[in-house]
Protein backbone atom coordinates (compact mmCIF):
# COMPACT_ATOMS: atom_id res chain seq x y z
CA UNK A 1 0.00 0.00 0.00
CA UNK A 2 1.15 3.47 -0.48
CA UNK A 3 1.50 5.08 2.95
CA UNK A 4 2.61 8.50 3.83
CA UNK A 5 3.35 9.65 7.32
CA UNK A 6 2.81 13.31 8.29
CA UNK A 7 5.43 13.77 10.73
CA UNK A 8 5.41 16.11 13.85
CA UNK A 9 8.28 18.18 14.65
CA UNK A 10 9.14 21.17 17.26
CA UNK A 11 12.42 23.37 17.93
CA UNK A 12 14.08 21.36 15.41
CA UNK A 13 13.11 18.40 16.58
CA UNK A 14 10.63 15.12 15.64
CA UNK A 15 8.02 14.57 18.14
CA UNK A 16 8.62 10.77 19.69
CA UNK A 17 5.16 9.85 18.00
CA UNK A 18 6.34 10.42 14.48
CA UNK A 19 8.74 7.95 14.62
CA UNK A 20 6.37 5.93 16.70
CA UNK A 21 3.98 5.45 13.75
CA UNK A 22 7.00 5.28 11.10
CA UNK A 23 8.18 1.94 13.14
CA UNK A 24 5.11 0.68 14.06
CA UNK A 25 4.33 0.59 10.04
CA UNK A 26 7.96 -1.19 9.64
CA UNK A 27 7.03 -3.53 11.89
CA UNK A 28 4.45 -4.34 10.06
CA UNK A 29 6.43 -4.78 6.81
CA UNK A 30 5.01 -1.89 5.19
CA UNK A 31 7.16 0.90 3.38
CA UNK A 32 6.37 4.44 4.79
CA UNK A 33 7.02 7.92 2.94
CA UNK A 34 7.11 10.11 4.93
CA UNK A 35 6.63 14.26 5.22
CA UNK A 36 8.26 16.81 7.09
CA UNK A 37 6.44 20.31 6.57
CA UNK A 38 8.46 23.51 7.69
CA UNK A 39 11.49 25.36 6.65
CA UNK A 40 15.07 26.09 7.33
CA UNK A 41 17.66 23.47 8.92
CA UNK A 42 15.64 19.92 9.49
CA UNK A 43 18.00 17.47 9.23
CA UNK A 44 17.63 16.81 12.33
CA UNK A 45 14.03 15.66 11.96
CA UNK A 46 14.99 13.81 8.36
CA UNK A 47 17.81 11.84 10.03
CA UNK A 48 15.79 10.72 13.28
CA UNK A 49 12.72 9.80 10.40
CA UNK A 50 15.20 7.54 8.46
CA UNK A 51 16.16 5.74 11.87
CA UNK A 52 12.65 5.33 12.84
CA UNK A 53 12.43 3.40 8.84
CA UNK A 54 11.17 5.96 6.32
CA UNK A 55 12.55 4.70 2.98
CA UNK A 56 11.78 7.72 1.76
CA UNK A 57 11.25 11.58 3.05
CA UNK A 58 9.36 14.00 1.07
CA UNK A 59 10.49 17.89 2.67
CA UNK A 60 7.62 20.53 2.13
CA UNK A 61 9.48 23.76 2.15
CA UNK A 62 7.86 27.32 2.84
CA UNK A 63 8.52 29.63 4.80
CA UNK A 64 4.84 30.48 5.93
CA UNK A 65 5.35 26.14 7.35
CA UNK A 66 8.15 27.43 9.89
CA UNK A 67 5.39 26.92 12.68
CA UNK A 68 3.01 24.86 13.07
CA UNK A 69 -0.70 26.10 11.65
CA UNK A 70 -3.62 24.12 11.46
CA UNK A 71 -4.47 25.70 7.68
CA UNK A 72 -0.73 25.25 6.62
CA UNK A 73 -0.15 21.68 6.92
CA UNK A 74 -4.14 20.89 5.91
CA UNK A 75 -3.08 23.09 2.60
CA UNK A 76 0.42 21.97 1.62
CA UNK A 77 -0.03 18.12 2.80
CA UNK A 78 -3.10 18.03 0.35
CA UNK A 79 -1.49 20.28 -2.06
CA UNK A 80 0.78 17.93 -2.55
CA UNK A 81 -0.91 14.26 -1.55
CA UNK A 82 -3.86 14.84 -3.75
CA UNK A 83 -1.53 13.32 -6.95
CA UNK A 84 0.31 10.81 -5.28
CA UNK A 85 -2.26 7.80 -5.17
CA UNK A 86 -2.15 8.14 -1.25
CA UNK A 87 -4.15 5.11 0.16
CA UNK A 88 -3.07 5.24 3.91
CA UNK A 89 -2.37 8.89 5.39
CA UNK A 90 -1.33 8.86 9.08
CA UNK A 91 -0.17 11.16 12.02
CA UNK A 92 0.55 11.55 15.42
CA UNK A 93 -0.88 13.36 18.37
CA UNK A 94 -0.69 16.51 16.75
CA UNK A 95 -2.80 15.25 13.79
CA UNK A 96 -5.58 14.99 15.49
CA UNK A 97 -5.83 18.75 14.71
CA UNK A 98 -5.41 19.49 11.11
CA UNK A 99 -6.40 16.03 10.10
CA UNK A 100 -9.74 16.32 10.62
CA UNK A 101 -9.73 19.52 7.66
CA UNK A 102 -7.08 17.73 5.60
CA UNK A 103 -9.50 14.33 5.23
CA UNK A 104 -12.27 17.19 4.66
CA UNK A 105 -10.35 18.12 1.06
CA UNK A 106 -10.06 14.06 0.12
CA UNK A 107 -13.60 13.99 1.06
CA UNK A 108 -12.85 11.15 3.22
CA UNK A 109 -13.67 10.19 7.06
CA UNK A 110 -10.56 10.38 9.82
CA UNK A 111 -10.11 7.92 13.02
CA UNK A 112 -8.21 10.08 15.52
CA UNK A 113 -6.22 9.06 18.40
CA UNK A 114 -6.15 5.55 18.33
CA UNK A 115 -4.25 2.89 20.28
CA UNK A 116 -3.33 0.10 17.10
CA UNK A 117 -3.57 -0.32 13.04
CA UNK A 118 -3.15 -3.18 11.27
CA UNK A 119 -2.36 -3.94 7.49
CA UNK A 120 -3.95 -6.89 6.18
CA UNK A 121 -4.78 -7.85 2.50
CA UNK A 122 -4.30 -4.27 1.07
CA UNK A 123 -6.98 -3.06 4.28
CA UNK A 124 -6.15 -1.00 6.81
CA UNK A 125 -8.43 -1.40 10.30
CA UNK A 126 -7.47 0.87 13.37
CA UNK A 127 -8.44 0.04 17.16
CA UNK A 128 -9.63 3.51 19.55
CA UNK A 129 -10.89 4.06 22.58
CA UNK A 130 -14.30 5.50 23.30
CA UNK A 131 -15.55 7.15 26.32
CA UNK A 132 -11.80 7.96 27.32
CA UNK A 133 -11.34 4.37 27.15
CA UNK A 134 -14.45 2.82 28.98
CA UNK A 135 -14.46 1.02 25.85
CA UNK A 136 -12.89 0.37 22.30
CA UNK A 137 -13.51 -0.22 18.76
CA UNK A 138 -12.41 -1.18 15.75
CA UNK A 139 -13.02 1.27 12.58
CA UNK A 140 -12.71 0.37 8.87
CA UNK A 141 -12.33 3.13 6.26
CA UNK A 142 -14.92 2.66 3.24
CA UNK A 143 -13.53 5.50 1.12
CA UNK A 144 -9.41 5.71 0.53
CA UNK A 145 -7.54 7.49 1.76
CA UNK A 146 -7.56 5.84 4.94
CA UNK A 147 -6.42 9.10 7.38
CA UNK A 148 -5.39 8.17 10.89
CA UNK A 149 -3.28 9.68 14.11
CA UNK A 150 -1.83 7.23 16.59
CA UNK A 151 -1.95 8.38 20.33
CA UNK A 152 1.46 9.05 21.77
CA UNK A 153 3.01 6.09 23.57
CA UNK A 154 1.38 3.07 22.86
CA UNK A 155 4.18 1.77 20.78
CA UNK A 156 8.00 1.61 20.20
CA UNK A 157 9.56 4.40 18.47
CA UNK A 158 12.53 1.72 18.00
CA UNK A 159 12.62 1.48 14.09
CA UNK A 160 14.53 -0.51 11.44
CA UNK A 161 16.96 2.42 10.06
CA UNK A 162 15.73 2.84 6.01
CA UNK A 163 17.51 4.45 3.36
CA UNK A 164 15.15 8.10 4.22
CA UNK A 165 16.31 9.26 0.79
CA UNK A 166 15.41 13.37 1.43
CA UNK A 167 13.37 15.13 -1.95
CA UNK A 168 12.88 18.89 -0.89
CA UNK A 169 10.01 20.06 -2.50
CA UNK A 170 8.27 23.54 -2.30
CA UNK A 171 5.09 24.18 -0.69
CA UNK A 172 2.13 25.37 -1.21
CA UNK A 173 0.46 26.23 2.19
CA UNK A 174 -1.98 28.81 0.61
CA UNK A 175 -3.75 31.33 2.88
CA UNK A 176 -3.45 31.10 6.84
CA UNK A 177 -5.71 32.85 7.57
CA UNK A 178 -5.13 32.24 11.53
CA UNK A 179 -2.16 34.48 12.82
CA UNK A 180 -0.18 33.81 15.98
CA UNK A 181 -0.24 36.83 17.92
CA UNK A 182 2.12 35.82 20.63
CA UNK A 183 3.54 32.51 22.19
CA UNK A 184 2.73 32.69 25.92
CA UNK A 185 4.87 30.25 27.28
CA UNK A 186 4.93 28.57 30.91
CA UNK A 187 7.36 29.38 33.44
CA UNK A 188 8.48 26.05 33.82
CA UNK A 189 9.73 23.23 31.05
CA UNK A 190 7.38 20.32 31.72
CA UNK A 191 7.30 16.96 30.45
CA UNK A 192 4.30 16.61 28.36
CA UNK A 193 1.41 14.62 29.68
CA UNK A 194 0.26 12.51 26.91
CA UNK A 195 4.25 11.55 26.33
CA UNK A 196 5.66 10.89 29.52
CA UNK A 197 6.48 7.38 30.49
CA UNK A 198 6.00 8.32 34.03
CA UNK A 199 3.54 10.42 35.71
CA UNK A 200 2.84 11.13 39.19
CA UNK A 201 -0.41 12.53 39.82
CA UNK A 202 -2.40 14.61 43.21
CA UNK A 203 -5.79 14.78 43.94
CA UNK A 204 -8.03 17.01 46.38
CA UNK A 205 -6.02 16.20 49.46
CA UNK A 206 -2.36 17.89 48.24
CA UNK A 207 -4.83 20.62 49.93
CA UNK A 208 -3.09 23.75 48.26
CA UNK A 209 -1.25 24.79 45.07
CA UNK A 210 1.75 24.96 46.70
CA UNK A 211 1.73 21.30 47.86
CA UNK A 212 1.79 20.40 44.41
CA UNK A 213 5.34 20.76 44.72
CA UNK A 214 6.30 18.35 46.86
CA UNK A 215 4.84 16.00 43.16
CA UNK A 216 7.18 17.99 41.53
CA UNK A 217 10.13 17.47 42.92
CA UNK A 218 9.45 13.80 43.14
CA UNK A 219 8.88 14.19 38.97
CA UNK A 220 11.83 15.76 38.86
CA UNK A 221 14.23 12.62 40.00
CA UNK A 222 12.35 10.25 36.95
CA UNK A 223 11.79 12.36 34.30
CA UNK A 224 8.35 12.33 35.32
CA UNK A 225 5.02 14.83 34.18
CA UNK A 226 2.98 15.68 37.41
CA UNK A 227 -0.66 15.08 36.80
CA UNK A 228 -3.83 16.42 38.70
CA UNK A 229 -7.48 15.15 39.36
CA UNK A 230 -10.36 17.08 38.70
CA UNK A 231 -10.88 18.12 42.32
CA UNK A 232 -7.44 19.27 42.44
CA UNK A 233 -7.88 21.43 39.28
CA UNK A 234 -11.17 22.92 40.45
CA UNK A 235 -9.99 23.45 43.79
CA UNK A 236 -7.10 25.68 41.95
CA UNK A 237 -4.17 23.74 43.20
CA UNK A 238 -3.19 22.65 39.71
CA UNK A 239 -4.13 24.25 35.99
CA UNK A 240 -6.59 22.39 33.56
CA UNK A 241 -3.54 21.34 31.30
CA UNK A 242 -2.88 18.94 33.60
CA UNK A 243 -6.55 17.08 34.48
CA UNK A 244 -5.79 13.15 34.05
CA UNK A 245 -9.26 12.53 33.16
CA UNK A 246 -12.69 11.74 30.91
CA UNK A 247 -12.59 15.42 30.75
CA UNK A 248 -9.17 16.18 30.71
CA UNK A 249 -6.05 14.28 29.30
CA UNK A 250 -6.28 10.63 28.52
CA UNK A 251 -2.38 9.26 29.11
CA UNK A 252 -1.18 5.90 29.15
CA UNK A 253 2.11 6.14 31.39
CA UNK A 254 3.94 2.55 31.52
CA UNK A 255 4.24 4.26 35.09
CA UNK A 256 1.39 6.32 36.80
CA UNK A 257 1.45 6.87 40.90
CA UNK A 258 -1.88 8.28 42.04
CA UNK A 259 -0.94 10.19 45.57
CA UNK A 260 -4.23 11.21 47.36
CA UNK A 261 -6.71 10.37 44.09
CA UNK A 262 -9.77 8.13 45.25
CA UNK A 263 -10.34 6.61 41.61
CA UNK A 264 -13.49 8.05 40.66
CA UNK A 265 -14.87 6.54 37.37
CA UNK A 266 -14.11 9.85 35.60
CA UNK A 267 -10.88 9.95 36.70
CA UNK A 268 -10.09 6.09 36.06
CA UNK A 269 -11.43 6.57 32.65
CA UNK A 270 -7.84 8.99 31.36
CA UNK A 271 -5.18 6.37 33.25
CA UNK A 272 -6.90 2.75 33.67
CA UNK A 273 -4.43 2.30 30.21
CA UNK A 274 -1.26 3.28 32.30
CA UNK A 275 1.02 0.05 32.02
CA UNK A 276 1.43 0.03 36.10
CA UNK A 277 -0.35 1.71 38.44
CA UNK A 278 0.83 3.07 41.99
CA UNK A 279 -1.49 3.75 44.69
CA UNK A 280 -0.69 6.13 47.66
CA UNK A 281 -3.97 6.96 49.56
CA UNK A 282 -4.71 6.80 53.55
CA UNK A 283 -7.79 5.41 52.98
CA UNK A 284 -7.73 1.51 52.76
CA UNK A 285 -11.07 1.29 50.90
CA UNK A 286 -10.42 3.75 48.43
CA UNK A 287 -11.77 2.17 44.84
CA UNK A 288 -8.25 3.71 43.37
CA UNK A 289 -6.92 0.47 45.21
CA UNK A 290 -9.06 -1.69 43.23
CA UNK A 291 -6.77 -1.04 39.68
CA UNK A 292 -3.65 -0.54 41.23
CA UNK A 293 -1.07 -3.26 40.84
CA UNK A 294 0.70 -1.48 44.26
CA UNK A 295 -0.60 0.48 46.94
CA UNK A 296 0.60 2.27 50.01
CA UNK A 297 -2.55 3.13 52.48
CA UNK A 298 -0.70 6.08 54.01
CA UNK A 299 -0.39 9.65 53.99
CA UNK A 300 0.71 11.04 50.89
CA UNK A 301 2.82 14.09 52.74
CA UNK A 302 4.72 11.26 54.40
CA UNK A 303 5.05 8.95 51.51
CA UNK A 304 6.39 11.43 48.76
CA UNK A 305 9.05 12.63 50.32
CA UNK A 306 10.23 9.39 51.04
CA UNK A 307 9.82 7.87 47.86
CA UNK A 308 11.37 11.09 46.08
CA UNK A 309 14.29 10.22 48.78
CA UNK A 310 14.48 6.50 47.54
CA UNK A 311 14.27 7.52 43.60
CA UNK A 312 17.02 9.54 44.08
CA UNK A 313 19.39 6.57 45.76
CA UNK A 314 18.46 4.69 42.81
CA UNK A 315 19.26 7.21 40.27
CA UNK A 316 22.54 8.33 42.03
CA UNK B 1 -23.37 38.50 14.65
CA UNK B 2 -25.39 34.75 14.68
CA UNK B 3 -23.68 32.55 17.01
CA UNK B 4 -23.95 29.02 15.99
CA UNK B 5 -22.80 26.75 18.80
CA UNK B 6 -22.65 22.66 17.90
CA UNK B 7 -23.63 20.50 21.02
CA UNK B 8 -23.85 16.85 21.43
CA UNK B 9 -26.09 14.99 23.71
CA UNK B 10 -24.05 12.19 25.08
CA UNK B 11 -23.71 9.33 27.89
CA UNK B 12 -23.54 10.72 31.58
CA UNK B 13 -19.88 10.59 32.29
CA UNK B 14 -21.14 8.06 35.37
CA UNK B 15 -22.67 5.56 32.69
CA UNK B 16 -21.24 2.20 33.18
CA UNK B 17 -20.75 1.40 29.42
CA UNK B 18 -22.31 -2.22 28.53
CA UNK B 19 -21.58 -3.49 24.59
CA UNK B 20 -24.58 -4.70 22.66
CA UNK B 21 -24.74 -8.20 22.06
CA UNK B 22 -23.34 -8.03 18.81
CA UNK B 23 -20.26 -5.80 19.41
CA UNK B 24 -22.07 -2.95 16.80
CA UNK B 25 -22.01 -0.26 20.00
CA UNK B 26 -22.82 0.23 23.25
CA UNK B 27 -26.46 -0.24 25.03
CA UNK B 28 -28.37 2.94 25.72
CA UNK B 29 -31.78 2.08 27.03
CA UNK B 30 -31.19 2.88 30.89
CA UNK B 31 -28.28 5.66 30.20
CA UNK B 32 -28.95 9.45 31.21
CA UNK B 33 -28.20 11.70 28.47
CA UNK B 34 -25.95 14.87 29.25
CA UNK B 35 -24.52 17.92 27.26
CA UNK B 36 -21.06 17.33 26.06
CA UNK B 37 -19.16 19.26 28.76
CA UNK B 38 -17.05 20.87 26.56
CA UNK B 39 -20.20 21.69 24.46
CA UNK B 40 -21.05 23.46 27.45
CA UNK B 41 -18.47 25.83 27.75
CA UNK B 42 -19.45 26.80 24.02
CA UNK B 43 -22.45 27.46 25.23
CA UNK B 44 -21.49 29.70 28.11
CA UNK B 45 -18.86 31.45 26.02
CA UNK B 46 -21.38 32.20 23.37
CA UNK B 47 -23.95 34.02 25.65
CA UNK B 48 -20.46 36.22 26.69
CA UNK B 49 -20.12 36.84 23.39
CA UNK B 50 -23.11 38.25 22.34
CA UNK B 51 -23.61 39.82 25.86
CA UNK B 52 -20.38 41.97 24.91
CA UNK B 53 -20.92 42.49 21.69
CA UNK B 54 -24.37 43.68 22.77
CA UNK B 55 -26.33 42.49 19.78
CA UNK B 56 -26.76 39.16 17.92
CA UNK B 57 -28.07 35.81 18.45
CA UNK B 58 -27.04 32.47 20.24
CA UNK B 59 -28.06 29.29 18.32
CA UNK B 60 -27.65 25.96 19.57
CA UNK B 61 -27.81 23.19 17.15
CA UNK B 62 -27.48 19.80 16.95
CA UNK B 63 -27.37 16.47 14.97
CA UNK B 64 -29.06 13.70 16.81
CA UNK B 65 -32.29 11.19 17.14
CA UNK B 66 -35.80 12.77 18.91
CA UNK B 67 -34.03 12.59 22.25
CA UNK B 68 -31.35 15.41 21.79
CA UNK B 69 -34.37 18.00 21.39
CA UNK B 70 -33.58 17.83 25.20
CA UNK B 71 -29.97 18.97 24.60
CA UNK B 72 -30.96 22.10 23.01
CA UNK B 73 -33.90 22.58 25.83
CA UNK B 74 -30.78 22.74 28.08
CA UNK B 75 -29.09 25.35 26.02
CA UNK B 76 -32.32 27.28 25.46
CA UNK B 77 -32.74 27.59 29.46
CA UNK B 78 -29.27 28.54 29.79
CA UNK B 79 -30.09 31.96 27.32
CA UNK B 80 -29.39 30.93 23.81
CA UNK B 81 -31.91 32.37 21.53
CA UNK B 82 -32.96 29.22 19.12
CA UNK B 83 -31.89 25.97 18.20
CA UNK B 84 -31.80 23.88 15.34
CA UNK B 85 -32.58 20.13 15.27
CA UNK B 86 -31.34 17.92 12.49
CA UNK B 87 -32.85 15.01 12.84
CA UNK B 88 -30.57 12.74 12.30
CA UNK B 89 -29.64 9.00 13.68
CA UNK B 90 -26.27 9.00 11.75
CA UNK B 91 -23.31 7.66 14.01
CA UNK B 92 -21.01 9.28 10.93
CA UNK B 93 -19.50 12.39 12.12
CA UNK B 94 -18.76 13.51 8.35
CA UNK B 95 -22.61 13.54 7.73
CA UNK B 96 -23.04 15.65 11.02
CA UNK B 97 -20.37 18.02 9.78
CA UNK B 98 -22.26 18.02 6.57
CA UNK B 99 -25.51 18.81 8.16
CA UNK B 100 -24.37 21.64 10.97
CA UNK B 101 -22.14 23.14 7.22
CA UNK B 102 -25.61 23.27 5.73
CA UNK B 103 -27.96 24.41 8.36
CA UNK B 104 -25.60 27.29 8.97
CA UNK B 105 -25.07 28.62 5.66
CA UNK B 106 -29.09 28.64 5.18
CA UNK B 107 -29.37 30.43 8.58
CA UNK B 108 -26.57 32.92 8.18
CA UNK B 109 -24.48 32.16 10.80
CA UNK B 110 -21.65 34.28 11.46
CA UNK B 111 -19.18 31.82 13.44
CA UNK B 112 -19.42 28.79 15.08
CA UNK B 113 -18.52 27.83 18.66
CA UNK B 114 -18.25 24.43 19.66
CA UNK B 115 -16.83 21.67 22.20
CA UNK B 116 -12.78 20.32 21.33
CA UNK B 117 -14.50 17.32 21.41
CA UNK B 118 -17.33 15.28 22.41
CA UNK B 119 -16.98 13.09 25.56
CA UNK B 120 -18.04 10.24 24.14
CA UNK B 121 -16.37 9.81 20.77
CA UNK B 122 -13.71 11.80 21.51
CA UNK B 123 -12.59 12.71 18.21
CA UNK B 124 -12.67 16.79 17.72
CA UNK B 125 -13.47 15.97 14.07
CA UNK B 126 -16.51 17.76 13.31
CA UNK B 127 -16.10 21.31 14.02
CA UNK B 128 -13.17 21.43 12.08
CA UNK B 129 -14.45 19.32 9.28
CA UNK B 130 -17.27 21.88 9.11
CA UNK B 131 -14.64 24.67 9.01
CA UNK B 132 -13.44 23.01 5.96
CA UNK B 133 -16.20 22.54 4.55
CA UNK B 134 -17.70 26.22 4.87
CA UNK B 135 -13.79 27.20 4.08
CA UNK B 136 -13.49 28.84 7.54
CA UNK B 137 -10.49 29.42 9.56
CA UNK B 138 -10.64 27.11 13.19
CA UNK B 139 -8.49 27.15 16.44
CA UNK B 140 -9.45 24.04 18.35
CA UNK B 141 -8.56 23.74 22.68
CA UNK B 142 -9.22 27.29 23.39
CA UNK B 143 -9.01 28.65 26.44
CA UNK B 144 -9.79 32.38 26.48
CA UNK B 145 -11.76 34.17 23.33
CA UNK B 146 -11.61 38.41 22.56
CA UNK B 147 -13.95 39.43 19.86
CA UNK B 148 -13.26 43.26 18.91
CA UNK B 149 -15.91 45.44 19.49
CA UNK B 150 -17.10 45.21 15.74
CA UNK B 151 -17.28 41.29 16.00
CA UNK B 152 -14.87 41.30 13.10
CA UNK B 153 -11.88 40.31 14.50
CA UNK B 154 -11.36 37.56 17.30
CA UNK B 155 -8.31 36.90 19.21
CA UNK B 156 -8.53 33.71 20.82
CA UNK B 157 -5.70 31.77 23.32
CA UNK B 158 -5.12 27.99 22.08
CA UNK B 159 -3.55 25.64 24.45
CA UNK B 160 -0.66 24.41 22.84
CA UNK B 161 1.08 20.89 25.03
CA UNK B 162 -0.46 21.52 27.84
CA UNK B 163 2.42 24.16 29.02
CA UNK B 164 2.46 26.81 26.11
CA UNK B 165 -0.37 29.01 25.14
CA UNK B 166 -0.52 30.42 21.59
CA UNK B 167 -2.76 34.26 21.12
CA UNK B 168 -4.21 33.42 17.45
CA UNK B 169 -5.95 36.61 15.90
CA UNK B 170 -8.37 35.65 13.11
CA UNK B 171 -11.17 37.21 11.50
CA UNK B 172 -14.60 36.20 11.13
CA UNK B 173 -16.83 33.96 9.85
CA UNK B 174 -14.17 31.48 11.63
CA UNK B 175 -14.55 28.04 14.20
CA UNK B 176 -13.30 28.07 17.75
CA UNK B 177 -13.93 24.96 19.69
CA UNK B 178 -12.92 25.65 23.18
CA UNK B 179 -11.22 23.55 25.98
CA UNK B 180 -11.97 23.65 29.91
CA UNK B 181 -10.68 26.51 31.70
CA UNK B 182 -12.17 28.82 29.48
CA UNK B 183 -15.51 29.86 32.19
CA UNK B 184 -17.75 27.98 34.39
CA UNK B 185 -21.28 27.46 32.63
CA UNK B 186 -24.28 28.45 34.37
CA UNK B 187 -26.57 26.43 35.21
CA UNK B 188 -29.96 27.28 33.98
CA UNK B 189 -32.09 28.79 35.88
CA UNK B 190 -36.13 27.79 36.85
CA UNK B 191 -37.35 31.33 34.60
CA UNK B 192 -34.66 29.92 32.16
CA UNK B 193 -35.83 26.90 32.16
CA UNK B 194 -39.18 28.05 31.73
CA UNK B 195 -38.47 30.71 29.41
CA UNK B 196 -36.82 27.69 26.78
CA UNK B 197 -40.46 25.98 26.58
CA UNK B 198 -41.51 28.78 24.65
CA UNK B 199 -38.58 28.88 22.46
CA UNK B 200 -38.61 27.63 19.12
CA UNK B 201 -37.05 24.35 17.91
CA UNK B 202 -36.30 24.26 14.03
CA UNK B 203 -36.65 21.21 12.33
CA UNK B 204 -34.53 19.88 9.85
CA UNK B 205 -34.53 16.30 8.04
CA UNK B 206 -31.28 15.40 6.41
CA UNK B 207 -33.28 15.51 2.91
CA UNK B 208 -34.02 19.16 4.05
CA UNK B 209 -30.09 19.83 3.80
CA UNK B 210 -30.03 17.81 0.51
CA UNK B 211 -27.84 15.07 2.63
CA UNK B 212 -28.24 11.28 2.26
CA UNK B 213 -25.97 8.99 4.65
CA UNK B 214 -23.25 7.31 3.39
CA UNK B 215 -21.30 6.41 5.79
CA UNK B 216 -17.19 6.57 5.42
CA UNK B 217 -15.96 4.56 8.50
CA UNK B 218 -17.70 1.41 9.71
CA UNK B 219 -17.20 0.94 13.27
CA UNK B 220 -17.25 -3.00 14.76
CA UNK B 221 -16.48 -5.25 17.70
CA UNK B 222 -16.67 -2.88 20.37
CA UNK B 223 -15.41 -4.23 23.45
CA UNK B 224 -14.90 -3.34 27.50
CA UNK B 225 -11.09 -3.26 28.32
CA UNK B 226 -9.95 -6.31 30.23
CA UNK B 227 -11.00 -5.20 33.67
CA UNK B 228 -7.35 -4.09 35.71
CA UNK B 229 -7.07 -6.19 38.87
CA UNK B 230 -6.28 -5.13 42.20
CA UNK B 231 -2.94 -6.22 42.98
CA UNK B 232 -1.17 -5.74 46.56
CA UNK B 233 -0.82 -3.25 49.22
CA UNK B 234 2.19 -3.10 51.01
CA UNK B 235 2.38 -3.59 54.47
CA UNK B 236 5.18 -2.59 57.31
CA UNK B 237 6.40 0.57 58.21
CA UNK B 238 6.23 3.26 55.53
CA UNK B 239 9.82 4.00 55.07
CA UNK B 240 10.05 0.21 54.82
CA UNK B 241 6.90 0.11 52.26
CA UNK B 242 8.47 2.82 49.78
CA UNK B 243 11.75 0.99 49.60
CA UNK B 244 9.77 -2.08 48.86
CA UNK B 245 7.93 -0.03 46.22
CA UNK B 246 10.88 0.95 44.31
CA UNK B 247 12.24 -2.47 44.42
CA UNK B 248 9.27 -3.73 43.22
CA UNK B 249 9.13 -0.76 40.72
CA UNK B 250 12.20 -1.60 39.12
CA UNK B 251 13.00 -5.67 39.53
CA UNK B 252 9.08 -6.84 39.01
CA UNK B 253 7.46 -3.92 37.25
CA UNK B 254 10.69 -3.09 35.40
CA UNK B 255 8.83 0.67 35.01
CA UNK B 256 11.87 2.56 36.59
C1 LIG C 1 -18.94 15.61 34.10
C2 LIG C 1 -17.82 15.21 35.02
C3 LIG C 1 -16.55 15.06 34.50
C4 LIG C 1 -15.48 14.72 35.32
N1 LIG C 1 -14.22 14.58 34.77
C5 LIG C 1 -13.19 14.26 35.58
C6 LIG C 1 -11.86 14.12 35.06
O1 LIG C 1 -11.62 14.29 33.85
N2 LIG C 1 -10.86 13.81 35.91
C7 LIG C 1 -11.05 13.63 37.26
O2 LIG C 1 -10.08 13.36 37.97
N3 LIG C 1 -12.29 13.75 37.77
C8 LIG C 1 -13.35 14.08 36.97
N4 LIG C 1 -14.58 14.24 37.54
C9 LIG C 1 -14.69 14.29 39.01
C10 LIG C 1 -14.69 12.96 39.70
O3 LIG C 1 -16.03 12.49 39.75
C11 LIG C 1 -14.14 13.10 41.15
O4 LIG C 1 -14.90 14.06 41.83
C12 LIG C 1 -12.68 13.51 41.22
O5 LIG C 1 -11.89 12.69 40.40
C13 LIG C 1 -12.20 13.39 42.66
O6 LIG C 1 -10.89 13.89 42.79
P1 LIG C 1 -9.96 13.44 44.00
O7 LIG C 1 -9.75 11.99 43.91
O8 LIG C 1 -8.78 14.33 43.99
O9 LIG C 1 -10.80 13.85 45.27
P2 LIG C 1 -11.62 12.98 46.31
O10 LIG C 1 -12.58 12.09 45.64
O11 LIG C 1 -12.10 13.93 47.32
O12 LIG C 1 -10.54 12.02 46.94
C14 LIG C 1 -9.51 12.44 47.76
C15 LIG C 1 -8.76 11.20 48.17
O13 LIG C 1 -7.58 11.58 48.85
C16 LIG C 1 -7.40 10.75 49.99
N5 LIG C 1 -6.59 11.52 50.94
C17 LIG C 1 -6.95 12.64 51.63
N6 LIG C 1 -5.90 13.12 52.32
C18 LIG C 1 -4.85 12.29 52.10
C19 LIG C 1 -3.50 12.25 52.54
N7 LIG C 1 -3.00 13.18 53.35
N8 LIG C 1 -2.71 11.26 52.09
C20 LIG C 1 -3.20 10.29 51.25
N9 LIG C 1 -4.47 10.29 50.80
C21 LIG C 1 -5.29 11.28 51.21
C22 LIG C 1 -8.77 10.41 50.45
O14 LIG C 1 -8.76 9.19 51.17
C23 LIG C 1 -9.53 10.30 49.12
O15 LIG C 1 -9.49 8.98 48.62
C24 LIG C 1 -15.68 14.54 36.72
C25 LIG C 1 -16.97 14.66 37.23
C26 LIG C 1 -18.03 14.98 36.41
C27 LIG C 1 -19.40 15.08 37.00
Amino acid sequence: MKVFVVAEHKDGKLKRVSAEVVAEFGRQGQEVTALVLGSGDLNAITGDLAKAGASKIIVLEHADLKDYSTEGYANAAHAYLSSQGAEVIASGGQGKDFMPRLAAKFGVGVANDCTSFGLASGKLTVRRPVFAGKCSKSVEFLKSPAMFTLRPNVVSSEGKTAAGTVERVAATPGAIRTKVAEVIASAAKKVELTEADIIISGGRSLKSADNFKILHECAAVVGAAVGASRAAVDAGYAPHAMQVGQTGKTVSPKLYIACGISGAIQHLAGMRTSKVIVAINKDAEAPIFQKADYGIVGDLFEVVPLLTAELKKLKG
Amino acid sequence: MNIFVCIKQVPDTETKIRIKGDKSGIETNDVKWIVSPYDEFAIEEALRAKAFLKTGTVTVVTVGPDRAVEALRTGLAMGADTAVHVRWETSCNVSIAKAVAEVVKKENGSVIFSGKQAIDDDQGVVFAYTAELLNWPSTSTVSKVEFGTDGKSVTVEKEVDGSARHKIAMNTPCVIAMTKGINAPRYASLPGIMAAKKKTVKVYSPSDLGLSDSPLLKDFDYELPPERKAGIKLSGEIPAQVAELVKRLREEAKVI
